[in-house]
């Protein structure tokens, strides 16, 4: 699958106070449909084992379903399976008023880590990234700097950004000027 | 003389030596000294000439207010005007340079202002340069400019060298100011266990209390404020930041926040400054209080200085400021400037003090001292040039005739204390006058409102009127835990500090020394010292007519300078109510607005700097393009390549070729910027029969259609070429800049129109990337890739179909914006590149060439396809463009169809498109008008069209163009003139615009 890209091919930075790198791809499929809809509610939970609240991300064997909007799910799966995903989705949904599409490879997700990741996040995006305000299971669609962007934390406490593909050097480049060295910002 | 004093200050004992560049001379000063501090150690009274009259000037102040003190700081790439001395500490190797002289700052030619300032009175240049009106433009701006202004501004060609940042942060409370009032505050607040964000706009907790001194609880304040300190340090729901200022509260408990991070050691890694954005759940204001100036003639000279600076440069940095004082008041406080001095063992020959009934308790101290009081007195004038030599001392009721006459090198004037309200009054909190004490301070029954109607700032200390530290602890105590309680945080039990009470005498408003001066004091007695406003100005604007404070300000300029008046707005209403026989409050003040003071353009801007200045999209063959001769385009924030450039070839050369190997050979183009969005659900037929004028329901799967897209005003918006997947499911392509805003449109007609309709819109637009094949050789390539059926029989024109080519997943679409044989490719975009290598690879045996925009552009002119932006421009309907046949009479409804009943949409003498070939075969100037004779009401030469789109075509060998003709379709062989900016005339006939293929055989084979 050498013919496979992501945007930055896995650019990274670690010369500052946080680690920044380009993930490689993601499956990502969107969702829209009627979330209290029962057929939707199964296939969700198949997929990632829960039907995420707003604001909320559910995570099960790596398979994730996020909110995005009242009627919005962003659902992650590994790259290859996204596809075959969607495709199931098409299948079992048959019959309901619903949208799922893959946009995999819209996408750029970057990891960003280190004790200062919450400023460096905060630096670019207005959202409150205080411990206890800001921790795994939660995501925002949100923007990073003049981009948007949506971001979680993952397991081991760093933050994974998501935007689009077209602006993944801006985002690498904007996430790195914020880990500049000596810029740490220390506020609790 | 002002001199460095051996016991040190508190900031500065022990630091070390630091040499500074000041005019090119080496000064040097202490680790801990402002710039301020550093300049009166080495006896630099005269620091700078005035904005109008070039006056000598010299510090006045120890903070943020300071007037004066502006310096163009540093080299080239760290050069920055207007740095504010009392505020800039100092490091070794600062370099600044005075500001607003010539040639130097002792011997200053502009100084002959100040002999004509009785011909430059307030509003002189409103009244002088207004006729003959184009001398103002050509003669008199250029000359004012010259003449006036603050800092230079820095060249061209340098850069700032420093980083910036942002940094949103969240808390509960946030209080403003770390003085005792703002520590007191925030330890109250803390103790509920809400979070709380202190900020102190200087290096140093405490403010101005350890200068003054007193006793909280029996414990002198310089202790309690190092147990605050160390309280709030060690709890965990305390953020606390020094040289960070409140500089503006804003709607929804919105504060931004100016820190200077590495402004005091600037060899440091990291960012200068960073603007914090704080949501506040709510802020108190513990900003102090700013002393005022007493105006009385030459105020201005340098040695003449704020009580409480001269008090401040003693006590914190060991300067004095001269070897005699003369303290000139009407208050108790700046008794203590005259005691600190004595104390000092320096000379205070007397205070002059304004009230018959002099001072209580500070007064008796003083004269235990052995320290000369005068009461009942004023200064008449002050003596001196270039520094203060001595004061006339004069009875205050009087019109200034002498008592007696001092020998001083100082004068410390107090006129009393203005609470800083500014944050406060940001948002909306009302004032109220406090007739007692002479100022105006914050209602707090009248708040700014936050969004449920209840105030969402608070002041505290001697920012709400306390001057005395037993009131101000307690009140910041409280507000403190108000505060708490508002957002909600828990109650807690907590003992009310208490502070030591003082017998002082109330303070008597003196805003003219002596009372009755005449108006040769009266034009010497300066009220704004950066912007040279004098008390004659300001009582002449008011015998003038302008009587509105705001009025005024703008008239005589006073407040209107960098220090936005902190020191003159009060003493200058006061005047201009005096003037006009009103009370003070009648006058009101004018506006406060943030920041309050200064804040750097660097931190504003933040990271947007560089190659993150602004986003820049990028498709997947971007990379490719770039190392393949890319001349690359703007278009919106997507940057696509224009031609790809060979070596050695002019652009106009390379445009030439793809456009000639396009039509003869293969083309291959990046489309992937083109809008794609899915539109799926049971009243997607229904809905994009709304959206487009033409019918879109009947589309058959596996078939593409042409659509015009309008706004509800009939205007054209977008257009694209719409392919039905499947009974439930439409991809509609839009324009490259249309991909967001059609998106948008899209769902803001669901969710708020037809928001009962059964349709989901997902934009796709990135997912993809998209590449036209186009030539006659298009389809031997795909046919050599293999994988799919890409026959006429199999595909047809205007018909899409999935599967594979050289092994890529992809859907293709057979539509054409050139004219020639063209497949649309769309594959997903991490496979683009290695797709778009294979065509290039695949395609070499044909001929096969990347081609760019201008390309695109020039095929799409010769086929007379419109484009969006260049035909349309927001005033262009379908008609103008002779699209009657996509506006669909079969529909009962579309947005645009109501529009276009309008009568002037149904003119029959709008412009509408025509082809338009010059006569001698060169290309029209874009947007280049057709005119005839006579002129229109505006005396302009009348119009009838205009050029829309216009290109050299490689293929006829001459200048092809389209544009917008009134009666244009009627008018073909006609020659119409249009006039170039150099005068001359290109005449151009009047044609069809299909110029290439009118029949359509080439896209359909």
């Amino acid at each position: 699958m050498s013919n496979v890209v992501s945007a930055l091919q896995g650019a990274s930075f670690d010369d500052g106070i946080a680690k920044v790198e380009e993930m490689g791809l993601l499956g990502m499929i969107t969702l829209r449909g009627d979330f209290a809809d029962k057929k939707l509610i199964k296939a969700v939970k198949k997929i990632a084992g829960g039907m995420p609240d707003q604001r909320v991300i559910v995570e099960k064997n790596g398979q994730s379903a996020a909110w995005m909007s009242p009627d919005e799910l962003l659902l992650i799966v590994p790259h290859a399976e996204a596809a075959g995903v969607a495709e199931g989705l098409n299948a079992s949904l048959q019959g309901t008023h619903f949208l799922a599409v893959n946009v995999s490879d819209a996408r750029a997700v970057f990891d960003v880590s280190g004790p200062h990741a919450r400023s460096v996040m905060a630096k670019l995006a207005p959202v409150d990234f205080a411990e206890g305000a800001f921790e795994a299971g939660v995501i925002r669609r949100s923007r990073l700097a003049q981009i948007p962007a949506a971001f979680w934390m993952t397991q081991d406490g760093a933050f994974r950004v998501v935007c689009f593909r077209s602006v993944a050097k801006y985002a690498f480049d904007v996430l790195c000027v914020a880990a500049q060295k000596g810029s740490e910002v220390s506020a609790s | 003389m002002s001199t460095r004093l051996k016991q040190g200050g508190r900031f500065t004992n022990g630091g070390a030596q630091l040499s500074f560049d000041f005019n090119g001379k080496q000064l040097k000063g202490v680790e801990g000294d402002t710039l301020a501090s550093a300049l009166l150690a080495n006896d630099q009274m005269l620091i700078g000439r005035s904005f109008k009259y070039h006056r000598p000037r010299g510090i006045v102040a120890s903070g943020g207010e300071e007037p004066n003190a502006l310096f163009n700081m540093g080299y080239t790439d760290d050069f920055e005007p207007n740095q504010r001395a009392t505020v800039t500490e100092l490091f070794d190797g600062l370099k600044i340079a005075s500001q607003n002289h010539w040639p130097s700052l002792e011997f200053d030619v502009g100084a002959i202002n100040k002999y004509l300032s009785r011909f430059l009175p307030a509003g002189f240049y409103y009244k002088m340069f207004i006729h003959p009106r184009p001398l103002w433009k050509h003669v008199y701006e250029p000359f004012i400019r010259h003449s006036a202004g603050l800092g230079k501004a820095p060249r061209a060609e340098d850069r700032d060298k420093d980083t910036y940042e942002h940094f949103y942060h969240f808390t509960d409370v946030m209080v403003i100011g770390g003085g005792i009032a703002g520590l007191q505050a925030a330890k109250a607040a803390a103790l509920s266990g809400v979070r709380v964000l202190l900020v102190e706009q200087t290096a140093h907790w405490g403010g101005r209390a350890p200068v003054d001194g007193g006793e909280v609880d029996g414990t002198p304040i310089t202790e309690v404020i190092d147990t605050l300190v160390a309280e709030l340090e060690a709890m965990d729901n305390v953020t606390m930041r020094t040289r960070l200022m409140g500089a503006g509260v804003y709607d929804h408990g919105y504060v931004l926040g100016y820190e200077r991070l590495r402004d005091h050691c600037p060899e440091e890694a990291g960012p200068r400054h960073r603007l914090w954005r704080i949501r506040a759940g709510q802020i108190i204001t513990a900003t102090g209080a700013i002393e005022r100036p007493i105006s009385f003639a030459g105020n201005d000279i340098p040695g003449v200085m704020l009580a409480s600076a001269v008090r401040d440069y003693a006590v914190n940095y060991g300067v004095s400021v001269g070897d005699r004082t003369i303290v000139v008041t009407n208050n108790d406080d700046a008794y203590r400037t005259a005691i600190t001095m004595k104390g000092l063992g320096l000379d205070v020959p007397c205070i002059i003090d304004a009230r018959v009934g002099g001072a209580g308790a500070l007064g008796d101290e003083a004269r235990a001292l052995g320290i000369r009081v005068e009461t009942g007195k004023g200064i008449a004038k002050v003596k001196g040039g270039k520094r203060v030599t001595g004061v006339v001392m004069c009875s205050q009721v009087g019109e200034g005739a002498m008592v007696e006459e001092f020998e001083c090198d100082a004068v410390a004037m107090s006129g009393g204390w203005s609470p800083v309200v500014h944050l406060w009054s940001h948002c909306g909190g009302k004032l109220t006058w406090d007739e007692q004490q002479s100022h105006f301070r914050p209602d707090s029954e009248r708040p700014p409102l936050g969004a449920t109607g209840e105030g969402f700032v608070s002041v505290a200390g001697s920012a709400n009127g306390h001057m005395q530290l037993a009131e101000l602890i307690g009140d910041a105590h409280g507000a403190g835990l108000a505060a708490a309680k508002a957002v909600g945080g828990a109650s807690v039990k907590s003992k009310f500090p208490e502070g030591t009470p003082t017998a002082e005498n109330p303070v008597e408003p003196v805003w003219l020394m002596p009372q009755g001066a005449g108006i040769d004091l009266r034009a010497k007695a300066w009220l704004d010292f950066q912007n040279d406003v004098k008390v004659s100005d300001v009582q002449l604007a008011a015998q003038e007519g302008f009587e509105s404070v705001e009025h005024a300000k703008r008239y005589t300029t006073l407040g209107m300078a960098t220090d936005q008046g902190k020191l003159s707005n009060i003493n200058g209403l006061a005047i201009l109510s005096d003037a006009l026989g009103q009370p003070i409050p009648q006058t009101g003040t004018t506006t406060f607005r943030p920041p309050y003071t200064p804040i750097s353009m660097g931190a504003i801007g933040g990271e947007a700097r560089g190659k993150v200045f602004q986003p820049l999209r990028k498709t997947p063959l971007y990379e490719w393009s770039d190392t393949h001769g890319s001349d690359w385009e703007p278009v919106g924030a997507w940057r696509r390549p224009f031609a790809y450039l060979q070596p050695g070839e002019s652009l106009h050369d390379a445009v030439n070729r793809e456009v000639k190997n396009t039509r003869e050979n293969l083309g291959l183009l990046d489309a992937s910027t083109l809008g794609k969005l899915v539109v799926k659900g049971p009243d997607a037929g229904k809905f994009l029969d709304m959206l487009y004028t033409n019918m879109m329901s009947t589309l058959k799967p596996g078939k593409c259609r042409y659509g015009l897209m309008c706004n509800e005003n009939g205007f054209l918006i977008d257009d694209g070429v719409v392919a039905r997947i499947d009974e439930d499911t439409f991809l509609c392509h839009t324009t490259t800049g249309g991909a967001d805003t059609i998106h948008g449109h899209m769902e803001e007609w669901l969710q708020t129109e037809w928001w009962d309709w059964n349709v989901y819109v997902a934009n796709v637009t990135e997912q993809f990337a998209q590449i036209a094949v186009v030539g006659p050789n298009a389809r031997k390539v795909l046919e050599k890739l293999g994988g799919m059926d890409v026959s006429k029989e199999a595909l047809g024109f205007m018909e899409w179909a999935d599967g594979t080519i050289g092994g890529y997943d992809a859907r293709v679409y057979r539509i054409s914006f050139s004219g020639e044989l063209s497949y649309e490719i769309a594959v997903p975009a991490s496979q683009g590149l290695a797709f778009w290598e294979a065509l290039v690879e695949a395609g070499a045996e044909f001929g096969a060439m990347p081609y760019g925009t201008e390309t695109l552009h020039i095929l799409r002119a010769e086929k007379g396809f419109i484009m969006i932006g260049d035909e349309t421009d927001g005033t262009v309907i379908p008609q103008d463009l002779n699209l009657q046949w996509a506006l669909s009479k079969k529909k009962e409804d579309y947005l645009g169809k109501r529009a276009h009943l309008r009568s002037h949409m149904a003119d029959p003498t709008r412009w509408k498109l025509v082809g338009l070939e010059t006569l001698d075969k060169s290309v029209l100037p874009d947007g280049a008008y057709a005119v005839e004779d006579g002129v229109n009401a505006n005396g302009q030469r009348n119009m009838f069209g205009r050029v829309t789109s216009t290109y050299y075509s490689a293929n006829l060998e001459r200048g092809i163009a389209m544009g917008l003709v009134k009666n244009g379709p009627d008018r073909m062989g006609e020659v119409i003139d249009f006039p170039k900016v150099d005068g001359t005339i290109i005449k151009a006939k009047i044609v069809d615009p299909v110029i290439y293929d009118a029949e359509g055989a080439k896209q359909n084979v």
